[in-house]
């Protein structure tokens, strides 16, 4: 902590100081690199996020923003560095932490229905090899209710539309009763009414004092929806209040030449791992 | 009845009894199991590992030099096991995807499996007789004790499915949140796969290791057609494992020379196919049917609104109409719309009058302003959201108009609000 301290300044902001001198933050992010297959897909990733934010991830398609949440829920393996959660380490922080996968990264076509989808958001409180309580089921109802889909409850999750399958998952993020959410694009096909739905939500979390942090691709929303940004292009463009940081000069850092100089060096170093000329 | 027939529904004969039951309850854990596999898309990976205990058997005979039943299977289960290992090391560490993965695994370890047996048969080892039974499965030579093994090794399986009950079910449904609250996701997938292994070298005996991966995924898939809940879809794959096994032993019982596994697995494939005809929702049947109605619903809301269009032109909604007036308006052969008529009629939305005619009701009324309101609304939106040409919209207003939900007309009309006229500046008909 001390040493980050001395580094901090700059451009960070009042409220990063304050976070820092005084309650532990939300999320740190130590110099974290990323590979898939030996190419690195994140480079040296290092910042730390205050409590009660809701924080959008924005840049371009394949910048590493599903992987940099991945990353953080250990869901893929660093090839260096380490995140703290509340200033312990994600295993331990584990029970104060959710995570909002893609919604299509599950089949939903699997037997089972809306309710019991929800209720695995308690598994975690409820631990390995028990049963849920009608408390947890009451928990998940409840659920239901704020993401206001509480009448499908026994609906098949084969039968719902995609922004029902949006809201199951994040009444399921809800019924974890967590501090940090970690939401990997909770807004990517889903309807305008939805998307309102989910947001105002989003805004109630953050007014009960939970960190929101939430991989985005719509550049025209961020400014409605988020109040901290951070702008990742395989490196750490910027990371800060909206108004610093989501800036004409840095979106264009972000979004400007796709093929820097990191891509092709990720490339060489797959090359290398493949044992091909490098030229 | 026949004596015979007698003899075997009662089981009264030791060696039959032995056959019967071990038949059913060998079924019952690969199809249990089989659920899971089908679930996570791992359908062709139990066909891998059942190929992949050849070697297993083969080797743990050479070693102990019987057939006993407990070598024979940790034989199989320890090279069923590291063929999955090797799986998926492949696909982890190699750029060699999972369905080439599985084809060297599966082709590796039963190479190597029939390699081992070849040079047995060589050895002319006296007890070797029967390993080759692996191959195809052999359920009239088991033995009491076979059944007693591996009617404990199911009922094993079975218990720790229903013990670890929800957590393979988080982990079969998504197991990167599975491992985000913290559960050892990857000791459950290793289960799933330990229990796979096991369920395959448990089956083996009574369908061999070529029909294996049948008894596996067909019960599953079979059951997957007629419920919505894992635990009864698990329920059911393993009655209908019980089913094949037990009809299956049937079969061969009355035709002595025909073999009991691959029977087994012909019932199987039966009930299987049954179900993807007959289930009542997901079923080919029952799709067919729905879609029949779909057709005849779109006829008569297309019938009602032309009828509409006619009275919107005279202002008559209600005069009487012919079946080739509503032709001149739009082109339904006549028979067809003839049948329209005469089930509208029966619905209550047309009456029929003199002369070959035909009026709305005032119920027919309404639901042809409703299907014209929904038309007209769907128009609009694509010319103005979508930003299509007006003279683009009609025909894909006419398939949309009758599939709109009650609440997405309120979101349209919200959205649009309740504009008066089409883009071919026809009126709007509101309630």
């Amino acid at each position: 902590m001390k040493f980050r301290e001395s580094l901090s300044g700059g451009k960070k902001s009042n409220q990063t100081r304050e976070n820092i001198s005084g309650s532990v933050s939300s999320l740190e992010v130590h110099d974290l690199t990323v590979s898939y297959h030996r190419r690195p897909v994140l480079w040296d990733i290092d910042f730390e996020m205050p409590e009660g934010k809701l924080v959008a991830i924005v840049g371009p398609n394949g910048a590493g923003k599903s992987t940099l949440i991945k990353a953080i829920m250990g869901l893929v393996p660093p090839a260096s560095g380490y995140v703290k959660i509340f200033g312990q380490s994600l295993e331990d922080a584990r029970p104060r932490v959710g995570y909002v996968p893609q919604r299509n990264s599950v089949d939903w076509d699997f037997p089972t229905n809306v309710l019991d989808v929800v209720l695995m958001g308690c598994y975690g409180r409820i631990g390995l090899f028990r049963r849920p309580r009608a408390a947890d089921r009451d928990v998940a109802t409840d659920a239901l209710r704020q993401v206001g889909i509480a009448d499908l409850a026994k609906r098949q999750i084969s039968q719902l539309s995609g922004g029902q399958q949006q809201r199951v998952f994040i009444a399921r993020a809800l019924a974890q009763d967590v501090d940090l959410y970690l939401m990997d694009e909770p807004f990517v096909g889903v309807d305008a009414a939805t998307e309102g739905a989910i947001i105002e939500l989003l805004r109630e979390m953050r007014r009960r004092g939970k960190t929101v942090v939430v991989v985005h691709h719509d550049l025209g929303t961020v400014r409605d929806y988020f109040d901290w940004v951070l702008l990742l292009n395989l490196r750490l463009v910027a990371f800060g209040p909206l108004e610093e940081v989501f800036t004409d000069t840095l979106l264009q850092q972000t979004y400007g030449g796709r093929l820097n100089i990191l891509t092709e060096v990720g490339e060489l170093m797959k090359k290398q791992d493949r044992g091909r000329e490098l030229r | 009845m026949n004596d015979s027939l007698f003899d075997f529904l009662v089981l009264r004969d030791l060696s039959t009894r032995t056959v019967v039951i071990g038949s059913m309850l060998l079924g019952i854990g690969s199809a249990a199991i089989g659920c899971f596999a089908l679930l996570r898309k791992r359908a062709l990976v139990g066909d891998a590992v059942a190929h992949s205990v050849l070697p297993g058997i083969a080797i743990a005979f050479l070693i102990v030099g019987s057939k006993d039943p407990l070598a024979l299977m940790v034989g199989a289960v320890v090279t069923g096991w590291f063929s999955m290992i090797a799986m998926d090391y492949i696909v982890r560490n190699s750029r060699i995807r999972e369905d080439a993965a599985i084809g060297l695994a599966l082709s590796v370890f039963f190479g190597l499996g029939i390699l081992l047996l070849t040079h047995i048969q060589h050895t002319g080892a006296a007890n070797q007789s029967g390993l080759d039974k692996f191959l195809f499965g052999q359920a009239a030579s088991l033995l009491a004790r076979d059944v007693a093994v591996f009617g404990s090794v199911s009922l094993i399986l079975l218990l720790v499915l229903i013990v670890t009950f929800k957590e393979l079910k988080v982990v079969s449904f998504d197991p990167d949140f599975t491992r985000a609250i913290g559960f050892p996701a990857r000791f459950l997938e290793l289960l799933l796969t330990t229990l796979l292994v096991v369920a395959v070298v448990a089956g083996i005996q009574a369908v061999g290791v070529v029909l294996m991966a049948a008894m596996l995924i067909t019960p599953a898939a079979a059951a997957r057609y007629w419920t919505e809940r894992l635990g009864v879809m698990i329920l059911l794959a393993s009655l209908f494992g019980i089913l094949s096994g037990y009809v299956g032993a049937f079969i061969s019982y009355l035709e002595p020379h025909m073999p009991t596994g691959p029977w087994i697995v012909v019932v199987a494939s039966f009930i299987f196919f049954v179900s993807l005809l007959s289930a009542p929702k997901r079923g080919v049947i029952a799709q067919l049917l729905r879609r029949r109605k779909n057709v005849r619903v779109t006829l008569e809301e297309n019938i009602l609104k032309t009828m509409h269009r006619m009275g919107e032109a005279d202002r008559e909604m209600q005069d009487p109409r012919s079946i080739s007036e509503i032709q001149n308006y739009r082109s339904i052969p006549a028979a067809v719309l003839q049948r329209g008529l005469l089930r509208l009629a029966s619905e209550g939305y047309v009456t029929s009058q003199p002369n070959k005619k035909w009026s709305l009701t005032t119920q027919g009324v309404v639901e042809g302003a409703r299907i014209t309101r929904l038309h007209r609304l769907w128009e609009v939106y694509l010319t103005e959201y979508v930003r299509i040409a007006p003279d683009h919209v009609h025909d894909d207003a006419e398939s949309i108009e009758h599939v709109l939900t009650p609440e997405l007309e309120v979101e349209l009309q919200r959205l649009l609000q309740r504009p008066a006229i089409d883009p071919h500046q026809q009126t709007i008909p509101y309630r």
